[in-house]
């Protein structure tokens, strides 16, 4: 039977007291969200949190909303919330292009949005999205509220800038006219992302006025390619101009082989994943 | 569907309430007064010599009650078991470990989370050796012995076997004008049943009788064994075998966590339960195929097939423990002759161990046939492929005729029955052979590439007959046994174990045909020692063709006695009655009879018998099969192949298969669409790797893919009917015959899209990035770590 060591658990009322619960518990106590990364973490002992603080209550983490110009994803929205908003897919179809393929229906019942990007797993496909679309995430701590840009938030591996004892409340995607698209390779309906690829691209008088580009467990510093969207900015949307920006998308990422494939392989994924995006975002062009 | 034949046909089966409700039994399910909870130490190493085991900081956690090492199961003799292949296995390492995941110490507690715990207490120390990883470097001269603990080992060979006619093959071979080879690779796959390994053993101190709850497909063969391992005499021990969630050969052997839990039970004089985790099943226990073969086919400029050779590297782990009959070393692998009329064949298989978990023969392969239908079918294809001739006009043009059989194989398996053109005909009528094969050239145009694949296979199941076979020595038979009580109500007792394959529903409607009664009336007791008549088992497809065949033979002996009795209460001599079904009746007088609920009753009343029968009209049977039977079909698999990225969608499987006599047409339609999957599966995406140190790379769900019904299309199905002759049924067996055919399909429809990239060949399974490899010409090597 795979059993986790034994733990603390409490659960939070509010996120004023899922702070202080943090607090109190100090650097071993963990959050616990929808719990799908977490606990088979836990079960194979590769976690070890003396305490876990359950957010699962705090019904204000919980929604979608149109705020100040952008579109608020709580952070405990799960992942068939975000799947079934007709706003979220309304601004931004890429958001439901990547919730399509984000496990399957049970995980995407319980694993929420913000426990996807603090996890920080690199073949998290959410992590890409949220990159190439610019969001801000909203953090909240003891001392109060800090935004970070969804691109700096990740440090490496399984690592983002979250301290010891801060909360991800929610995530903020600025409403801008765009177009967007999410392709993913896997091996199986399901399963983790062999590569996938984010486009988000603001048109503007027949050019590029800014481009987002995202990539998911192909080894891209932060989730994105950016030196392709440096490539893109300012010119036309044109094929030519696509098929250049992939081919250095794929030069310019790190992917590690594993049994989902070999170097080669991933890298030339990461190319054609970007080209398709990027064609599929300017298809949506109606 | 309703539950109204009398006989054969489609009902809702039996067992299928409780399941759906949640109300099945499983090992785990089980809850005795007093049990304690085991977990297994593993090694974390390939291939290492243990030269200490510190267990005292285990021994003290307050809720810890025993640690079982290999030096204290050494003490009582069973720090070795033997395997069903006639080789040793570790019950407990007491030497080197010799694959990762191998079973080093095993901790007792008062719950399952203390036990679990404890495990990183105890103190290994290990002095790592270099592994044998690649079976084919095994039997280099300086390869690392694995297998020291054998007397005189120097080498990693565990044994060359053959089969065929070799000089009469090299002679075709010789003279032919069209020879194709190819390497294949089936890779390492495991049966991955959902539910897990799992045994609870209560060994009562006072009437020294052992109970086993395991999950298991044999448990008559697991009490033999447990009692030749543990010495516990065998009337003192019970195997209770409950629902059981999947097995796929994977609940045969008896694993090491079974003997320390009878040893712990012994020492604590308390139930000990264990139950493997997900890892642990992946990791430890016994995987399928592994099998590195090199084939050859013959043929003439026209495409009539002449020959066949084939070479196979066989790897069989750490220890030998494969589950097969003990004279087939290689179980079915010689009727790589498929389904085709040759003149020779020859095949040559050499076994050796490998640092990596023991086992084979498992998951639904019929014992090798998976492995040599799918070599056949793509030498197949491959010739079609040299000969440019359409792979459907190759095989009619070369599979066996009605006529030949019974045909005698160059290999020597006589083939019972079969016609195998009119399956395969069918087949590409169902799928629409000539229109898919337009819509693949329109789409070629296009740029797009839709494969086509097919693949005819023949099985052999139902081992025995026992004379050949037997599973350490134990003959494969099986028996049945039939009690009618006095309100006509019958129980059937049988010795083979469902797994999920409906035997509830099944046998209770071979004893309903038989004995014209509703199968409601009949209810079936399977998985207890203490309940049922001998038998070895169910795996191999063997339940309808042996013990069916029994349960079959015994209802017959009751309605003989039923005969006898019923003319005694209409005062008739038995030659003038005649049966119709449910009944016995005066010859031309079709009022004048008794039901078989008359005759019951008659059977247990005061009621003056006749000689043959002493009272009741309960009767047993063995069965022991004249023969195999050699259940076949033909099947074709549509894909689309997305080259810029690899990707393989299964767009259409089309599946005639040929059983026998359908009992319950819904249940073998429904093992038909599990070995579909299972072929999909194997062909796309299942795998267990190792990494150059002996990691197992498939440790989980997330490494190892199942798939899911979101990978199958929509089976279409189809069937022709041609009955066994030596079956009293006339049934065939289902239950393995879809995940033998089905992957070369699925394998040869990913090549045929493949063919504008001048692909050949690629191993499975074929991942997105093996088929892109494959068109880059430079394929992945499936059984080794990618880097
Ligand atoms: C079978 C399976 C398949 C999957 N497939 C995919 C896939 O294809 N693509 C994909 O992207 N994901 C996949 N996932 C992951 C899934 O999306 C997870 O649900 C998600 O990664 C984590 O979300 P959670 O709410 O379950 O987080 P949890 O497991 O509860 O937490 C994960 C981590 O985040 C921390 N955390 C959670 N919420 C917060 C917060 N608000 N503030 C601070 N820290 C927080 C926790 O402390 C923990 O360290 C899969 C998961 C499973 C089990």
């Amino acid at each position: 039977m795979q059993v986790p060591a034994s733990f603390q658990y409490r659960k939070a009322t509010s996120v004023a007291h899922a702070l202080s619960l943090l607090a109190e518990y100090g650097p071993e106590a963990r959050v616990v969200a929808g719990g799908h990364s977490l606990l088979p973490m836990m079960k194979l002992r590769l976690a070890h949190p003396e305490a876990l603080v359950d957010i699962n209550d705090l019904a204000e983490l919980a929604e979608i909303r149109v705020e100040g110009g952008a579109l608020v994803i709580g952070a405990l929205v799960r992942h068939a919330e975000l799947l079934s908003s007709a706003v979220a897919g309304r601004h931004f179809p890429i958001l439901h292009d990547a919730e399509r393929v984000i496990a399957d229906p049970i995980v995407r019942n319980r694993g929420t949005v913000g426990g996807s990007l603090c996890q920080a797993d690199p073949s998290e496909d959410l992590s890409a999205v949220f990159a190439a679309l610019r969001a801000e995430l909203v953090v909240r701590g003891l001392d109060g509220e800090r935004v970070v840009a969804a691109r700096d938030f990740f440090v490496g591996p399984y690592e983002t800038v979250l301290a010891d004892g801060e909360l991800l409340v929610a995530i903020r995607v600025p409403i801008r006219p765009s177009v967007s698209a999410y392709v993913k390779v896997d091996r199986r309906a399901g399963d983790w992302a062999v590569g996938a690829a984010a486009a988000v691209l603001e048109l503007a008088g027949g050019v590029v006025a800014e481009v987002g580009i995202g990539l998911t467990a192909l080894g891209a510093r932060k989730f994105v390619a950016a030196e392709a969207e440096d490539h893109l900015r300012a010119g036309p949307p044109s094929g030519e101009r696509f098929a250049e920006a992939a081919r250095i998308a794929a030069a310019h990422c790190a992917p590690t082989a594993d049994q989902r494939g070999p170097v080669d392989y991933k890298r030339h994924l990461a190319g054609e994943l970007v080209a398709r995006a990027l064609r599929g975002a300017v298809g949506r062009a109606a | 569907m309703t539950n109204t034949p009398t006989g054969f046909g489609r009902m809702t089966r039996k067992e299928d309430a409780r399941f759906v409700r949640g109300r099945g039994t499983y090992v785990d399910d089980v809850r005795l007064p007093g049990t304690l909870h085991a977990a297994v130490l593993r090694s974390p190493l390939a291939h290492a010599r243990i030269t200490a085991i510190d267990t005292r900081a285990a021994e003290a956690h307050p809720k810890v009650r025993v640690v079982i090492t290999g030096a204290v199961l050494a003490d009582r003799g069973l720090a070795w078991m033997p395997t069903l292949s006639g080789d040793v296995q570790a019950v407990l390492a007491t030497d080197k470990v010799r694959f990762q995941g191998q079973e080093v110490a095993f901790v007792i507690a008062d719950d399952p989370y203390s036990a679990r715990d404890a495990l990183a207490l105890v103190d290994v120390d290990y002095d790592p050796l270099p592994p044998v990883v690649d079976a084919r470097t095994a039997l280099d001269p300086d390869a690392p012995v694995i297998r020291d603990d054998r007397e005189g080992r120097r080498d990693n060979h565990i044994f060359d076997w053959e089969a065929g006619d070799a000089a009469a093959t090299d002679r075709v071979f010789a003279g032919a004008a069209v020879v194709v080879a190819q390497d294949v690779l089936y890779p390492r796959v495991h049966p991955a049943p959902l539910e897990t390994c799992a045994v609870i053993a209560d060994h009562d101190v006072v009437t020294g009788k052992l109970t086993v709850w395991a999950t298991t497909q044999a448990p008559h063969a697991h009490r033999t064994l447990l009692a030749t391992i543990t010495g516990i005499p065998e009337h003192r021990i019970r195997v209770v075998s409950p629902d059981v969630g999947g097995g796929f050969g994977n609940k045969v052997p008896i694993y090491p966590a079974y003997v320390c839990a009878v040893a712990g039970s012994m020492l604590t004089g308390r139930p000990v339960k264990w139950t493997e985790d997900r890892s642990e099943n992946l990791m430890a226990t016994t995987f399928a195929r592994d099998y590195h073969m090199h084939g050859e086919i013959a043929s003439t400029v026209d495409g009539k097939i002449l020959a066949l050779r084939v070479r196979v590297l066989a790897d069989h782990g750490a220890f030998n423990g494969t589950a097969q009959p003990s004279k087939y070393p290689a179980g079915f692998f010689h009727i790589v002759t498929g389904s085709y009329d040759l003149e020779a064949a020859h095949c040559s298989v050499t076994g050796v161990y490998t640092n990596k978990a023991p086992g084979g023969v498992a998951y639904a392969c019929s014992f090798r046939v998976a492995e040599a239908s799918f070599l056949v079918e793509r030498l197949v294809d491959l010739l079609a492929l040299e000969l440019d001739v359409d792979p459907a006009e190759l095989r009619m043009r070369n599979l066996l005729r009605p006529e030949q059989f019974p045909y005698t194989c160059s290999t020597g398996w006589e083939y019972d029955s079969g016609d195998y053109p009119r399956a395969l005909a069918l087949l590409l009528e169902t799928a629409g052979y000539r229109e898919l094969r337009a819509e693949q050239a329109r789409r070629r145009e296009l740029g797009e590439h839709l494969g086509i694949g097919l693949s005819f296979f023949t099985e052999a199941v139902g081992a025995g007959p026992r004379k050949h076979m037997d599973i350490v020595g134990l003959g494969m038979a099986d028996g049945a046994e039939l009690r009618v009580h006095p309100t006509g109500k019958a129980v059937l007792r049988i010795s083979v174990q469902s797994q999920g394959q409906g035997h509830e529903t099944t046998f209770a409607q071979i004893v309903a045909h038989e004995l014209g009664i509703g199968p409601d009336d009949v209810d079936v007791v399977h998985g207890d020692t203490d309940a049922t008549p001998f038998g070895l088992g169910t795996y191999g497809s063997r339940s309808t063709p042996v013990s069916g065949a029994a349960a079959s033979m015994a209802a017959r002996k009751v309605r003989e006695r039923a005969r006898i009795v019923a003319s005694a209460m209409l005062e008739v001599s038995p030659d003038d009655l005649e049966w119709s079904p449910g009944r016995w009746s005066v010859r031309g007088d079709p009022t004048a009879g008794k039901s078989i609920t008359e005759i019951a009753a008659a059977a247990h009343s005061d009621l003056d018998l006749p000689d043959g029968v002493e009272g009741q009209l309960d009767a047993s049977c063995v069965y022991n099969p004249p023969n195999l039977t050699f259940p076949f079909g033909a099947y074709l698999c549509v894909v689309e192949v997305d080259p810029g990225t690899g990707q393989v969608v299964v767009r259409r499987f089309v599946a005639v298969d040929d059983c026998g006599v359908r009992i319950n047409p819904s249940i073998v339609e429904g093992q038909v669409h599990g070995g579909l999957a299972d072929g999909i599966g194997v062909a796309l995406m299942e795998l267990i790797a190792f990494d150059p140190d002996g990691n197992h790379l498939g440790g989980s769900f997330m490494d190892y893919l199942l798939p899911t019904a979101v990978d199958c299309p929509s089976w279409e199905l189809a069937e022709t009917v041609t009955p066994s002759p030596h079956h009293p049924l006339g049934a065939k067996g289902i239950g393995e015959c879809a995940t033998v055919g089905s992957p070369a399909a699925v394998v040869n429809a990913v090549m045929d899209a493949l063919r504008p990239f001048g692909v050949r060949h690629a191993d499975m399974p074929l991942t997105p990035a093996a088929v892109w490899r494959a068109i880059q010409g430079r394929p992945l090597r499936g059984d080794l770590a990618i880097d």
